[in-house]
């Protein structure tokens, strides 16, 4: 099953307990490169490889399937502190 | 955009899965350790440091670039050149996608980590910290001119 941004988007929110996520779809439709923002309370205390790894390993099916993946990811503190609203 | 689709259809999603989930061979193994040890930064990459094949290869190669990498210390290993290469790199290092960053044998992470790590200056930090840069022109120079005068 190929993946849409809204399936993406519940899979992520739901294995990485994350208060948001956005997803942007790069690939003009096929379903096949993301862009994804992550804000999760798994993240506090990790530095940038051991929030990419969570990731990876918490989505390693899809990302084995897809093109291109690419992720940001902030625990809820820095998302706020940098502006953005949960 | 016509290859990219052929190539995916002759290698379903499903056929990646399955050769993720085989071992890795030693010989494989070291080889890879082989080539991380070859260069001080080591990236693996889609494509040559002159023609990128993928865009998340093109961004890390100009940031190495603009970061002042010393090329007699950089080595580029093209993942496409080897699908054993290309499989085993993801397994090696746990990591799903290309590129992958080397710096003084340790793994530092992919196009994402790279960038964000330029932005906030610890990639620069690490580089100089393991001697990874070029060194500055204008020591060389003063160290050069009065010895030629002399």
């Amino acid at each position: 099953m190929s993946l849409t941004t809204e399936s993406f988007q519940l899979i992520i929110k739901e294995r990485l307990e994350a208060s948001l996520v956005q997803v942007e779809d790069m690939s003009g439709g096929c379903g096949q490169a993301f862009a994804v923002i992550i804000v999760s309370p798994l993240f506090q205390g990790k530095n940038k490889l051991m929030r990419h790894r969570l990731v990876n390993n918490a989505l390693k099916e899809e990302i084995a399937g897809i093109h291109a993946f690419t992720q940001k990811g902030f625990t809820p503190e820095e998302w706020t502190a940098q502006g953005g609203s949960l | 955009m016509f290859r990219l689709l052929t190539s995916r259809i002759a290698t379903p999603p499903r056929a990646y899965g399955f050769v993720n989930t085989r071992f890795m061979s030693n010989e494989i193994k070291d080889a890879i350790q082989k080539a991380i040890d070859s260069s001080k930064v080591v990236l693996f990459m889609k494509g040559t440091p002159e023609f990128p094949q993928c865009g998340f290869s093109r961004a890390t190669i100009q940031i190495l670039g603009q970061q002042g990498v010393d090329p007699n210390k950089f080595a580029a290993y093209n993942v496409l050149e080897d699908s054993e290469l290309r499989d085993g790199i993801k397994e090696f290092s746990s990591w799903p996608t290309i590129p992958q960053l080397y710096v003084d044998k340790e793994f530092i992470g992919g196009c994402d980590i790279i960038m964000s790590m330029a932005q906030s200056g610890e990639l620069a930090e690490l580089l100089e910290k393991t001697d990874c840069l070029v060194p500055e022109e204008d020591d060389g120079e003063l160290d050069i001119k009065p010895a030629e005068r002399g």
